[in-house]
């Protein structure tokens, strides 16, 4: 075996402690010192960590970012999400091929660099955008593609590849992205100006018993989308038996058409740390932990820098603000391309370095969750709002936005509107008002809250983004009326049947079906009966998938057929003869012609 | 046990001790709820979702959410009938499964299944995948991954049966397939011919060699009755 592979490997690991629940980590730092995590180099992990070979296998096959196949030193992965599509990534796609002189999911020929799609890496408001190894590229042309595979050709450094930087935090040393904040609109809670240490102090004058009745007082719901009252979870944690408690953070920002935690952790990311410590010390927890999608490395070694600086202003560590014995540090888990990680079961699954499968529930993670202990996971969003509570009072709070969902809301608007970008609007806000404000074009339709979320027509555009009508994670994707509503549609599911983890039948198989047909109705094969079948295979499904992403990747389809049924209709028709539209006898019989050495008499009558 | 609690399943009292999942209640009081993923003595795992049931109104599956007092079940109403019966089809469509020629014909669990539900043909299209290799490597033992139905039994008998893991998943979503502790070959495993593993898995994916017609058809364990009949037989003798 190659000496120098299994010796490198057996650093990465001993960086490690050798700990299997570090698979991810280490298999990401392999791959980044090899470029690949092959066979030997996952027999040699298996070895170094004392677990079988195909438990590596199993971990490393199921992420994007991880490759079993050697790629090419530098991998150019472009956005394919509905957005970029609208922007022009097409163009930019055909340019790429061209000047490398391959086509996406190939490397070129020298092996030194590889071209993939990637689903959304949230930049829609500065789209097409594309990851070069770590390094963002946003607002992307033919031309800049041209010029990015000219210029990594003289130098294959991915960030001199950044030639000016975005606004705020994006231009600092430890970021140097070309990324930038659009921020429209901040509000008062989470992107208002922060006095670090503030909220911290405040809350640890107060005993942990306190603090979770201050943030129940102040009604605060989970941000992620489905608004659970984060007073009760971290209670939950609180009374729940366990040698060790965790936070963890869900920055795994993956829904399509996403992007405000982007924004939160490049320019607030001491308010939502706080809010991590303030967590850990309502719930009793000593670690925490940051689940970083892997698109966002590039503000790793800034955030990294974040927790460092909080260390020595003794805003964490140990003996937190002087006042013992409270301990609590933060390490930063990188994820690896994988949308089904953004399920708090599937994200804890990933932090204890396995495949991204979701954990069966009951026990839910208040119970067991990291490691099988009890554990808060919370929205970064959320966190920043409960840090703000300490700051500014319960009260304060409470009385932003309607009482059953107090607060504010950040939303990433992007798609056909003047003034994409990140806006914090107090809840309960008319998405007429939020259509107004970003500049929305002529709007037919809005995808609202991201592929799983729903698409909603005029009809709909009086209703408030609010816990009690329009709840959402806050991405809001606006569709002109010039645009067909089929094809974000179809690009969302495409997108489900990618991400599936394919633990469970329904979600494994049956968004592929659902796929299926949708192409058959956009292709003009479909009969009106299509329609009813996208709605009981979408019920099924719902019904029957075993977490979230299956209980919401018929969204699409349902709301859709809901809000714009007539867009299908116009596409099926009844057959003409016995044959369905969809049957291809040609194609049926060309395989026994091809044997039987003759043509089809049926076909030539 | 003294803190023994009733509950309902499709309006008949059942009996359950704490820590009995509902299926395992639901079974000891003659009550069959299909189920492909889960067998008796393996960790439930909750993956093929035949067995989802309604309880209180809420979908679970039966095989690992737990019993507990007063909830109300609902098993075999026309909902989850179908319901069944689609999953089923998406597990038939998915794979390449000839019954007609496959050894396995008769001691099938989906087979069964589907003759349970009267699923005469499938009601989805056909994915006919051609990417399913197959594993003839082994002296005694061969996998056919067109009829794996990735129910995980083999995982997990591996693992906590026979104390290896010569099985695990890899890949994910459609392309999820199951994969061997080696670089492909499972003759390169510490896989036997003795392993309960081989015993556990519901379709003809995991054979052992040679042994195929040992049982002539006619005298398989579902040729005569249906699959669930030696449970439902529980209620009738009482």
């Amino acid at each position: 075996m190659d000496e120098s592979l299994e010796q490198a490997v057996s650093e990465i690991c001993d960086q490690y402690n050798n700990d299997p629940t570090r698979l991810v980590d280490v298999a990401r730092a392999v791959q980044a010192r090899l470029g690949h995590v092959g066979n030997a180099a996952m027999d040699a992990i298996a070895g170094n960590l004392g677990i079988h070979r195909v438990e590596v296998e199993s971990c490393v096959s199921f992420y994007s970012f991880l490759s079993t196949e050697p790629k090419g030193e530098v991998v150019i992965r472009l956005c394919d999400d509905i957005i970029d599509e609208m922007k022009g990534s097409s163009r930019v796609a055909r340019a790429f091929r061209k000047e490398l002189g391959i086509d996406f999911g190939e490397t070129t020929p020298d092996g030194r660099i590889s071209l993939e799609w990637t689903p959304c890496i949230g930049m829609c408001d500065q789209a097409p955008a594309a990851l070069v190894n770590d390094v963002v590229l946003t607002w992307l042309s033919s031309d800049a593609a041209r010029r990015i595979v000219r210029e990594l050709r003289e130098h294959m450094d991915p960030q001199k590849l950044v030639h000016s930087f975005g606004d705020g935090n994006n231009a600092h040393e430890l970021v140097r992205a070309m990324v930038d904040n659009n921020i429209r609109k901040a509000g008062p809670v989470v992107l208002a100006p922060v006095t670090q240490g503030d909220a911290l102090h405040k809350a640890l004058s107060m005993s942990p018993a306190e603090v979770i009745r201050e943030v129940k007082t102040a009604r605060l719901r989970g941000r992620g989308g489905a608004g659970f009252p984060t007073g009760m979870k971290w209670d939950f944690t609180r009374g729940s038996d366990g040698d060790r408690k965790y936070v963890v953070c869900n920055a795994d920002e993956g829904e399509p058409g996403t992007f405000k935690d982007r924004v939160i952790l490049t320019e607030r990311a001491e308010l939502l740390f706080e809010g991590m410590v303030i967590a850990g010390y309502a719930v009793g927890a000593e670690t925490g932990i940051l689940y970083l999608r892997g698109e966002y490395a590039y503000l790793r070694a800034y955030l990294e820098h974040v927790l460092d600086d909080m260390r020595e202003k003794g805003l964490l560590g140990k003996g937190i603000c002087g006042r013992q014995p409270f301990d609590f540090d933060i390490r930063i888990q990188m994820g690896a391309g994988s949308y089904v990680c953004g399920e708090e079961t599937a994200l804890l699954s990933s932090c204890e370095g396995k495949r991204g499968d979701p954990k069966t529930r009951p026990p839910f993670p208040a119970q067991k969750g990291y490691l099988a202990q009890p554990t808060v996971v919370n929205n970064v969003e959320t966190l920043c709002c409960a840090a703000r509570i300490f700051e500014k009072g319960s009260g304060w709070f409470a009385e932003i936005g309607p009482h059953g969902s107090p607060g504010t809301k950040l939303l990433s608007i992007s798609g056909d509107c003047s003034k994409p970008g990140v806006y914090e609007l107090p809840m309960g806000v008319s998405l007429a008002d939020v259509l107004d404000l970003c500049g929305a074009r002529d709007p037919k339709a809005v995808q609202i809250g991201g592929a799983s979320g729903r698409m909603v027509g005029e009809d709909d555009f009086e209703r408030s983004v609010s816990y009690d009508d329009l709840a959402t994670g806050g991405a809001l994707m606006v569709f002109s009326h010039k645009r067909d509503i089929l094809k974000p549609v179809r690009k969302f599911m495409e997108f489900f049947v990618e991400e599936s983890c394919g633990y469970c039948t329904p979600c494994r198989v049956g968004n592929k079906l659902l796929l299926q047909c949708l192409e058959r109705i956009m292709a003009g094969k479909g009969v009106p009966e299509d329609i009813e079948y996208l709605e009981r295979l979408s019920e099924n499904i719902v019904t029957a998938s075993r977490c979230g992403l299956g209980q919401t990747s018929p969204n699409p389809i349902r709301t859709s057929l809901k809000s714009f049924r007539v867009a299908y209709e116009d596409m099926v028709q009844e057959p003409e003869g016995a044959l369905r539209p969809s049957f291809d006898l040609g194609a049926a019989l060309a395989e026994a012609e091809k044997i039987a050495g003759r043509g089809s008499t049926i076909l030539n009558e | 046990m003294s803190d023994t609690f009733t509950f309902t399943v499709d309006g008949v009292e059942v009996a359950a001790e704490p820590g009995q999942t509902i299926l395992e209640a639901a079974q000891n009081a003659g009550i069959y709820i299909p189920r492909l993923c889960h067998r008796d003595g393996l960790e439930p795992a909750g993956a093929c979702r035949v067995c989802t049931v309604m309880v209180d109104g809420r979908p679970q599956t039966a095989c690992n959410f737990p019993a507990s007092e007063g909830v109300v079940v609902d098993n075999e109403t026309d909902q989850l009938l179908e319901l069944r019966r689609d999953i089923i089809d998406m597990l038939f469509v998915e794979g390449n499964h000839w019954c007609m020629f496959c050894e396995k014909s008769g001691d099938c669990e989906l087979q069964a299944l589907a003759y349970r539900f009267g699923i005469a043909a499938p009601s989805f299209p056909f994915q006919f995948p051609a990417d399913r290799q197959a594993d003839l490597s082994h002296p005694d033992i061969w996998i056919d991954r067109d009829r794996c139905i990735l129910c995980g039994r083999c995982v997990r008998a591996s693992r906590d049966l026979d104390g290896k893991h010569v099985f695990d998943f890899v890949d994910r979503g459609p392309a999820k397939r199951i994969a061997v502790n080696a670089e492909a070959r499972l003759r390169d495993t510490d896989a036997d011919v003795t392993d309960e593993a081989l015993e556990v898995c519901p379709v003809g994916a995991l054979m052992k060699k040679g042994t195929g017609f040992d049982v002539p058809v006619g005298r398989r364990t579902y040729d005569w009755e249906p699959i669930g009949s030696e449970i439902e037989k529980r209620q009738t003798q009482e």
